[in-house]
């Protein structure tokens, strides 16, 4: 069987151009299934961590995957506000270990801006077990004598270049011409070190600050006439009226539903609580068609890569039938003759997915950046996990099957043909 | 005890009224040199698959080496083809991927006895290759970089090598030109002498014949070609 098998594998060597095309067809189908399946599941472990230690998302009645997505991800935006006398009366309820409020609708440079509290630092957690550490510099001091002071995610300062001690203007809004705050210029403070959730591509400032860029403003636009020097911004109430939501981390987590049922029946406004990981979840319910329809596209590639090798041995057999009749001239049984071919369908299967596997990891490492800094989802160069062995292994159950088709196509032929090689 | 017997040997191809072989008696005595001549598609290949246990007769006996291989097995058939019978081919006989020395030396690969017969394969497979005029530098080239002449000479080293009892020879130098056609089968002839080996050649050029022990008519032991011709 050896000795069938290095004929075989000589024999394969000989048809390598033709070999050789299939399998990269083959890799290319295979690099493309394990990429959905990856950026699948990387997201959606992202996801999952970005919102570790945060027990409830509280805002404005509405949607509840809203509410996550601007508070967590800070994309989307909030259409209504909740009342700072609703955050302290929470934050004080003695359910509750901690309460951080954020207030969004500012931008850097396409960078979400949130203000938020000095607490945010202490109690977020980029990962379950984990705490915010900084590169370089401190929190921002979050009181009104040092209003204009900002925190950067490593992402916004490595991709804009800033260091501790830069100035910084604001924009109004999330588009890029926005009407910009450039009158009351912040200074970078510190300097988050990265976490790989969207805490990197966010802008950190205080309650105050976001009080104070818009005192002179009305309706999302600079009131006309009216202008306060940045200097004379501590005369006036900087104290935050409105927060766009908090996060809620529980004394115990058994809590969580009766908090829950709390927040939503609250009396002074329409507030509504939500869990996060519940959240996520019904996103990625309503995201599984799209999920499913992509791997079904790519499932279909790797079935189309497989036919193309069952054609490629098909067309090579009718080359092949001296080589056949001359082996079992020399005898070998058809058992032989459809090993050799099966062999020769699944080494070039496995030498695909292998080489599938190799483009799948030279694309992480080329664009990884790229899909960090776009969709803010971190790939990481990591051997397949448990779904997408599964996944390669089931490839290269079909590349065997594809290759039974030649194989049996070869047994019956060199029977048939029986020892004479029609020219 | 012969090399070869057939008795009452009848063919039908699958979905065919008329009988393709009828063979009442042929008998080839281990060592003897045989001529079998007969038109193209006189049933001469269909002879040779029978004779080579690739196909069975519809009826009839098959013994080769006292072994009835009509009663064997497919996979035993097999095994004794590897074991005992050297083919060599019209033309498109080697692998074309493979030098002429590993061409020479698939059946030992294929043949465990044949394998121990040979001794030394190498050097085994060297000599015939020697005695059958194929220079050295050849012997590492693909087959496929040879000429028709010298694949013919390979396929007979090939088809010798490990002393099998019976050598099939189906229309072997029909692409030769005629003076390398009779110095073949020269060559042929000499090495099957010392291999101490049975050739069954088929051809349907009777000049060849000359050096034969014996030449067989097809045409006068297979009656299913008497049938049709009257």
């Amino acid at each position: 069987m050896k000795a069938v098998l290095r004929l075989a594998f000589k024999s394969a060597w000989a048809r390598r151009l033709t070999l050789g095309i299939t399998l990269v067809a083959i890799a290319l189908a295979a690099a493309l299934l394990l990429t959905v399946e990856r950026v699948r599941h990387d997201a959606r472990a992202n996801f999952a961590q970005s919102v570790s230690g945060v027990d409830l998302v509280v805002g404005p009645r509405g949607g509840a995957t809203q509410l996550v997505l601007y508070a967590i991800f800070h994309t989307g935006s909030a259409t209504q506000n909740m009342r700072w006398d609703s955050f302290a009366a929470l934050a004080a309820h003695p359910a509750v270990a901690w309460a951080v409020p954020l207030s969004l609708g500012d931008s850097h440079r396409d960078f979400p801006v949130i203000g938020t509290t000095p607490d945010y630092f202490t109690r977020l957690r980029p990962a379950v077990g984990q705490k915010l550490t900084f590169l370089t510099g401190r929190p921002f001091a979050g009181t009104v004598d040092t209003v204009f002071e900002a925190v950067l995610g490593s992402a916004v300062a490595t991709e804009l270049g800033y260091r501790v001690g830069d100035h910084i203007t604001l924009a109004h809004g999330m588009e890029r011409l926005a009407p910009e705050h450039a009158d009351k210029p912040f200074t970078v403070v510190g300097i988050l070190a990265p976490t790989g959730t969207p805490i990197d591509r966010t802008v950190h400032v205080s309650l105050e600050a976001i009080s104070a860029i818009h005192l002179d403003w009305v309706g999302g636009a600079p009131l006309a006439g009216l202008n306060i020097p940045a200097q004379q911004v501590r005369k006036f109430d900087l104290a935050a009226k409105e927060i766009t939501a908090m996060l809620i981390g529980l004394k115990s987590r058994g809590d969580v539903f009766r908090l829950q049922r709390h927040i939503n029946s609250w009396r002074g406004e329409p507030l509504m609580a939500v869990l996060p990981g519940v959240a996520l979840d019904e996103l990625w319910q309503t995201l599984a068609t799209v999920e499913n329809s992509l791997l079904a596209i790519s499932a279909l590639v790797v079935l189309v890569g497989l036919a193309g090798l069952t054609a490629t041995m098909l067309a090579g057999l009718n080359e092949r039938r001296r080589e056949l009749a001359i082996l079992r001239s020399l005898g070998a049984g058809p058992g032989e003759i459809f090993l050799m071919l099966v062999a020769e369908g699944l080494v070039v299967t496995v030498l695909g997915v292998a080489l599938g596997c190799g483009l799948l990891a030279m694309g992480i490492v080329l664009l990884a950046p790229l899909v960090l800094s776009q969709f803010g989802i971190p790939l990481e160069l990591r051997p397949p996990a448990a779904n997408e062995i599964v996944l390669l292994l089931s490839i290269v159950a079909t590349g065997l099957a594809a290759s039974l088709v030649p194989g049996w196509r070869a047994w019956r032929m060199s029977l048939a043909d029986g020892l004479t090689p029609r020219n | 005890m012969n090399a070869l017997t057939l008795a009452n040997l009848t063919y039908r191809w699958p979905r065919q009224a008329t009988l393709c072989l009828d063979i009442p008696h042929l008998a080839i005595a281990a060592g003897e040199r045989v001529f079998l001549h007969g038109p193209s598609g006189g049933g001469k290949s269909t002879l040779l698959a029978v004779l080579g246990g690739v196909t069975l007769p519809t009826s009839g006996t098959v013994t080769l080496l006292g072994e009835r291989i009509d009663r064997l097995s497919s996979r035993a058939r097999d095994r004794f083809r590897a074991d005992h019978i050297g083919f060599i081919f019209q033309q498109f006989n080697l692998l074309p991927w493979l030098s002429a020395l590993d061409n020479v030396l698939l059946p030992c690969t294929f043949s465990a006895q044949r394998n121990a017969r040979a001794g030394a394969t190498r050097d085994t497979a060297a000599q015939l290759l020697n005695h059958l005029d194929l220079v050295p530098d050849l012997w590492q080239r693909p087959a496929a970089e040879l000429s028709v002449g010298q694949q013919q000479r390979v396929a007979a080293a090939r088809a010798l090598i490990g002393k099998p009892e019976i050598v099939l020879a189906d229309e072997p130098t029909s692409a030769l030109d005629a003076p390398r056609q009779q110095r073949f089968i020269d060559l042929l002839l000499a090495e099957t002498q010392a291999a101490g080996a049975a050739l069954l050649f088929v051809s349907h050029d009777e000049r060849l014949a000359a050096h034969f022990d014996r030449r067989v008519a097809l045409a006068e032991v297979n009656r299913a070609a008497q049938e049709t011709k009257a």
